[in-house]
């Protein structure tokens, strides 16, 4: 089933925030926030700033009704700085004008004054000074010193990797618009509905029922509107406070680039023991989140770090610690991977190190430590599954990856200034929000009189296809048309206390919660068809919208059967209520079994490189994914590309640089550049390891949003075996992203 | 006052003739298929086709919105999204659904106007170049990419002469797009108030976006319409007018078959939505350190024909025009009325070389461009120019010098890359390190030959030059 969303997509029909048609009297805000990166406030004055044409009024701290703070899992982040600002775009205040461009103009005109203080955008150093968002945390696992001794070779380095901008090409957005009874409601751009509805009552000082908070779809999130969204909804909504007028606060692209976090930078260090057999016996690693000026997410994220140190490796004896390291950035937040990404890449690099010293493929090493079922994550949870070898093995087999490097090296024999270079890449993503309180959800269901269904549920629909799963997953269950079946928009009022749509469980958790609620109802149904039909419920099927007793056409129709249950006063409302089973961690052992299942797959990746000029493209790469059931074909075809060529441009282009001065250097989209058409791979070819999935997957098809961003990391270690393939002085450091620059450098170091 | 034809409807407009089309098709017009996704021409989110009449005839191009001053609409025809739906789906709305080209959609109503242009733009034969301006986030692109190829083999079977009737015909193109020849050449050449303090504007590709906020609140001038938009070629020589845009350049016959080496680099030059509104002219005035079409026309020895107010003309050297940073030899009131340059020589030949982050659609880290004639293995003629590594487009003066006359051979090229090393001074910024630029000029100077004179110098002597080591025949 293609994405149902398509045909308002093509038409442009679609509606998102900035289209909704404006009721008229609506105000636009913008926001002031901070030039410099770290500095004391001395004096705010808006003055001029108030006076300007089409200005309606100027909100600062003073002016909250309730708490100035908007931090999620920490309380370290105030909506609007009042003594001090901690990063270059901190919001000090936020202006209303009757026009956008007006705001924008006027604010030019607040003048505040500054006392600079230091700025520190190292990781490292900022450590090393005792700025931490929050303490550190260590994974362990055997014993480390022993592992060490056990190790026939220990390579130690250091491993760098860079933030990224999720340049979701619909900016940051929100609506307020006053509702009586003092209530306000938020239609935004969010991933977290409620995260926005409870922080927006709590700076306004009022209870969240007051707060109403709808979201039809996201153009584009990839984690950049799970936390992120919500000071801009928030500072929309404090204005129709003030104000009593909707209002509009739609980030131009400059200040969004500038102001909303990203992914992490980390700065990490390692030192890995391999005995005479290949076998990793040991692993030491810690990593320097840099968090950026608040916690944000930050908690959540290095603890995904930590879970996925060891990538799709089992290590006996682990220690991997994290600190969050508090810096004068923007608050970095989620991005797909969530964390896992940078840590897959220190082990990746860590191996490719080992095998560069001892002069083998890093793919020998790779393939000896896969993880086997039996074997146990460094956490604590058992791995029940065999797929990291199977997938492994099947890429082999099917992709012939033997004959692949064999066809490399031949064509780098015979070329002087093209290069290729391959590499294989396993992922192991574990699914479950690693909170185990955020693993619920619920969905409403009705069934309206005339057999048509509208169903709400907490998912958002962001571009990955929810919506659509959902409708198949409802449709299944009454067996009934697509047709039949609507999807409302999340809101708040319909379906409370949600988590965001992230961690790749939207679907997982939403869609059991609705399998739940449409279970009700058709069990309902069929006591109804068989009190009419006069047989046993038992035997009572609804298949393609007509009721069968036993194999038999009852001549029933699911209109007529859905009548007249209603007039019989059947409930054909319902809500369901899901929460993942098995699942708990204890976070002051580090142990327990904190994921439902792990999505395994293997890439091999081809890239080639011009030797003159430094610059690449990526030929091909073959997946082989673990999907389970592979129920949801086309949607997750279009995730797994999709996060693909994310992963490759964060591995390969796109380049956060900020100067000393925490200036954001990559700015705007002519200076920070993602893949275009161009520098997606020239083939991708993905095929489904066909497992019986898993039961805690919903229709057993495996969550699929994050896991496929990972494969891209292989780009960055094909293009490194193309260096190495022209320049035998080459040695490679471990930074990513691998630019142009750096490739032309690395091609052309001397010893 | 401000004529064109939105979709099926006339528009007239008082408002000011900088406000940008996207502005006004959303605000205004209260269209919000076309969507805003940064507002400097690099995401395609905001593109509209342009139908436009040249002699008389009705083409399309695509467009982007978001840098289009209102000025530049005049007479024509602008289709955003809504303009294109039908009872039916149109083809490229079929594909892009039926090969799942489409999540979260917010970059799909460009897509589907850039395919739909790519349909009616009968010179661009490929696909890709025409949906290369149109940045996706969500669908890693080879879905977009499965759409496109499809859209281009229907784009094969329509009959050449008249393709836009039977497009129309066939119902790939709502049935009004019949009447819009007739209804666009009803409209008035646009009355320009010829404010003397009115900012020039030629594309606007440069100038909407460093200068929006002025330009959206005065008049403008613009150079389309009152500049020549032609190539002609007289006297062994070509002759562009001040209002020749970047695509039409690199399509014009003259061109293709007067420098036919240029073809493969014109794709890694803007997009196409922006090869379609920015001028050469704009491009020299503009006077970036790195502009691609500077860069060459300086090494094809341009000369500018400038003309101010009165009307008086005089002719500057492109070598001399640039200054200082941003800063040139034109004076208040004067406008690059055309850009002359010789035909080559025989047996001359013209590189043209440009390093990006990104290859397609991003500004160069360096770029380079030698025209050059070699004859009896002796350098008869040559000129460099350089970009990304001086506050102006490079020409490189003493390399020339140096190199005129010289043996073609190897050790003459080490020899010069001792004086370009010393010609040149770039900066670290965000285009890249001053030592990664240092070493891309050169790398991108021996390409040019290694590209020109394979025969003469060979891929193996570029190599040891390039590593370092020692040239064999180096002692003479
Ligand atoms: C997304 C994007 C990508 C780009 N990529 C590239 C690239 O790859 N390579 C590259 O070189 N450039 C690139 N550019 C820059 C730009 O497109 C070019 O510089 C273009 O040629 C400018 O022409 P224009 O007509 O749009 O100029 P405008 O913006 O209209 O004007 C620029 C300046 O020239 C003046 N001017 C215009 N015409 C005349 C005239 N006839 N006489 C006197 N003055 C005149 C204007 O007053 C103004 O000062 C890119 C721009 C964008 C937005
Ligand atoms: S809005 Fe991005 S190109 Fe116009
Ligand atoms: S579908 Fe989301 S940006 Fe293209």
């Amino acid at each position: 089933m293609k994405n149902i969303d398509s045909y308002g997509h093509v038409s442009g029909s679609s509606v998102y925030v900035d289209d909704i048609p404006e009721i008229t009297g609506t105000l636009h805000a913008v926001p002031i926030y901070s030039s410099v990166a770290h500095a004391r406030i001395l004096n705010i004055d808006i003055t001029r700033a108030k006076n300007a044409e089409g200005v309606v009024d100027v909100f600062m701290a003073k002016d909250i009704p309730g708490e100035n703070q908007i931090g999620g899992i920490l309380p370290d982040e105030p909506l609007f700085a009042e003594d001090e600002v901690h990063f270059i775009g901190q919001p000090i205040a936020v202006i209303i004008a009757i026009s956008h461009f007006a705001a924008r103009e006027a604010r030019n005109l607040v003048e505040i004054e500054y006392e600079e203080l230091e700025v520190v955008i190292d990781p490292r150093e900022a450590k090393k000074k005792g700025h931490l968002l929050f303490p550190p945390r260590t994974f362990a696992n055997g014993d480390l010193k022993k592992g060490i001794e056990e190790s026939e070779y220990l390579f130690s380095g250091s491993v760098e990797s860079g933030g990224q901008e999720h340049l979701y090409i619909e900016t940051q957005g929100s609506y307020a618009i006053p509702q009586e009874n003092k209530k306000i409601k938020i239609i935004c751009s969010t991933q977290g509905p409620t995260i926005v509805q409870k922080t927006a009552a709590r700076v306004l000082g009022l209870q969240m029922h007051n707060i109403e908070v709808d979201v039809t779809r996201l153009g584009g999130a990839f984690g950049g509107k799970e936390d992120q969204a919500t000071a801009w909804a928030v500072m929309a909504a404090l204005a129709v406070y003030k104000l009593k007028k909707p209002v509009k606060l739609i980030l131009d692209r400059d200040d969004d680039i500038l102001i909303t976090g990203k992914r992490h930078p980390y700065s990490s260090d390692f030192i890995i023991g391999l005995d005479k057999d290949l076998k990793i016996k040991s692993y030491e690693v810690t990593y320097y989140q840099n968090g950026g000026a608040a916690a944000d997410l930050s908690p959540a994220i290095m603890e995904r770090t930590l879970f996925h140190a060891t990538n799709s490796y089992f290590i006996p004896n682990v220690k991997a610690t994290a600190f969050s390291c508090r810096t004068n950035i923007v608050p970095f937040t989620a991005f797909r991977g969530f964390g896992a990404p940078q840590a897959m890449f220190v082990i990746e690099s860590a191996i490719a190190h080992a095998a560069r010293e001892l002069g083998i493929d890093k793919s020998l090493i790779q393939e000896r430590n896969l993880f086997k079922p039996g074997d146990s994550f460094h956490y604590g949870q058992v791995c029940n599954s065999g797929n990291a070898m199977k997938s492994w093995g099947t890429l082999q087999s099917q992709y012939n990856v033997e004959a692949e490097k064999q066809r490399v090296r031949e064509f780098n024999l015979n070329n002087t200034f093209l290069k290729k270079g391959i590499s294989i890449m396993p992922i192991c993503f574990g699914i479950s929000f690693t909170k185990t309180p955020m693993n619920q959800a619920r969905a409403l269901v009705h069934v309206y009189q005339d057999g048509s269904i509208g169903i709400s549920s907490g998912a958002v629909e962001m571009g990955q296809g929810v919506n659509t799963k959902l409708i198949q997953v409802a449709s299944a269950a009454f067996n009934i048309d697509y047709s039949r079946v609507k999807i409302e928009s999340t809101n708040t009022t319909r379906v409370a206390n949600t988590s965001p749509t992230a961690a790749s469980t939207g679907a997982d958790l939403n869609g059991k919660a609705l399998q739940i609620a449409c279970n009700e109802i058709v069990d309902r149904l069929k006591r109804k068809a068989a009190e009419i039909l006069q047989a046993d419920q038992e035997d009572i099927r609804i298949k393609n919208e007509e009721v069968f007793v036993g194999n038999k056409a009852s001549g029933l129709y699911w209109d007529e059967l859905v009548e007249t249950a209603f007039l019989s006063r059947v409930k054909l409302s319902e809500v369901g209520h899901y929460t993942t089973p098995v699942i708990d961690f204890d976070k002051t052992i580090e142990k327990g079994h904190p994921f439902a299942y792990h999505v395994y797959g293997t890439a091999m990746t081809i890239v080639h490189l011009d030797c003159i000029k430094g610059t690449y493209a990526i030929d091909s790469v073959k997946i082989i994914h673990d999907s389970g059931s592979n129920v949801f074909k086309s949607i997750d075809r279009g995730q797994i590309e999709g996060g693909l060529v994310q992963g490759i441009g964060w591995m390969t282009l796109e380049e956060l640089k900020y100067d000393n001065k925490g200036i954001l250097l990559a700015d705007s989209l002519s200076k920070y550049k993602v893949p275009d058409i161009y520098m997606a791979p020239l083939s991708i070819e993905i095929s489904a390891l066909e497992t019986d999935g898993d039961e805690l997957a919903l229709l057993k098809s495996k969550a699929v949003g994050e896991p496929p961003f990972m494969y891209g990391i292989g780009a960055y270690f094909a293009l490194q075996n193309a260096i190495e393939a022209f320049n035998p002085n080459y040695r490679p450091n471990y930074d990513a992203p691998l630019t142009p620059e750096k490739v032309l450098l690395g091609l052309y170091e001397v010893k | 006052m401000i004529e064109f034809i939105l979709n099926k409807r006339k528009i007239t407009t008082e408002m000011a003739n900088g406000v940008s089309l996207l502005d006004f098709i959303r605000k205004e017009c209260h269209l919000p298929g076309t969507k805003t996704g940064c507002r400097e021409g690099d995401c395609g989110a905001c593109t509209v086709m342009e139908g436009r009449l040249y002699n008389g005839v009705l083409k399309y191009k695509s467009i982007v919105s978001c840098l289009t001053p209102l000025i530049n609409v005049h007479g024509k025809h602008i289709v955003t999204i809504e303009g294109l739906g039908m009872d039916e789906l149109s083809p490229v709305q079929q594909s892009i659904i039926s090969n799942g080209a489409t999540q979260c959609g917010f970059c799909t109503p460009g897509v589907t106007v850039s395919l739909t242009s790519h349909l009616l733009a009968i010179d661009q034969k490929d696909p890709l170049q025409s949906i290369g301006g149109n940045i996706c986030r969500c669908t890693g692109y080879k879905s977009i990419e499965k759409a496109a190829h499809e859209v281009d083999d229907l784009k094969n079977t329509i009959p050449r002469g008249n393709e836009l009737k039977s497009i129309i015909e066939k119902g790939w193109l709502p049935k009004y797009f019949s009447t819009i020849q007739q209804r666009l050449s009803e409209i008035e050449p646009y009355q320009s108030s010829d404010d003397p303090n009115g900012l020039m504007i030629g594309g606007g590709t440069d100038l909407m976006v460093q200068q929006y906020k002025e330009i959206r609140q005065t008049n403008i001038v613009s150079t389309e319409g009152r500049l020549p938009d032609s190539i002609e070629i007289e006297g062994g020589k070509i002759i562009v007018g001040g209002g020749v845009t970047m695509q039409s350049f690199f399509n014009s016959q003259v061109i293709r078959s007067e420098i036919p080496q240029l073809e493969e680099v014109f794709p890694l030059i803007a997009s196409e939505q922006i090869r379609n509104m920015g001028t050469l002219a704009g491009n020299i005035v503009n006077a970036s350190p790195i502009g691609d079409l500077s860069i060459l026309l300086l090494a094809l020895d341009a000369e500018l024909i400038l003309e101010n107010r009165s009307g008086i003309s005089r002719q500057v050297k492109l070598c001399n025009f640039s200054l200082d940073y941003k800063l040139t030899d034109l004076k208040a009131g004067e406008i690059i009325k055309f850009i002359v340059f010789k035909t080559l020589k025989e047996g001359g030949q013209i590189g043209f070389e440009k390093v990006s982050k990104r290859t397609y659609l991003d500004i160069a880290s360096v770029n380079s461009s030698i025209s050059i004639v070699v004859e009896n293995s002796t350098i008869a003629h040559f000129s460099y120019s350089v970009g990304g590594i001086a506050p102006v487009p490079k020409y490189m003066f003493k390399t020339k010098a140096f190199l005129s006359g010289k043996k073609l051979d190897i050790v003459t090229l080490k020899s010069a890359l001792e004086i370009i090393q010393t010609e040149i001074s770039p900066i670290s910024d965000i285009r890249g390190s001053k030592e990664y630029k240092r070493l891309l000029v050169r790398q991108l100077f021996l390409q040019h030959f290694l590209t020109m004179f394979p025969k003469i110098i060979t891929p193996g002597e570029i190599h040891m030059l390039m590593t370092n080591k020692q040239i064999p025949h180096e002692k003479h």
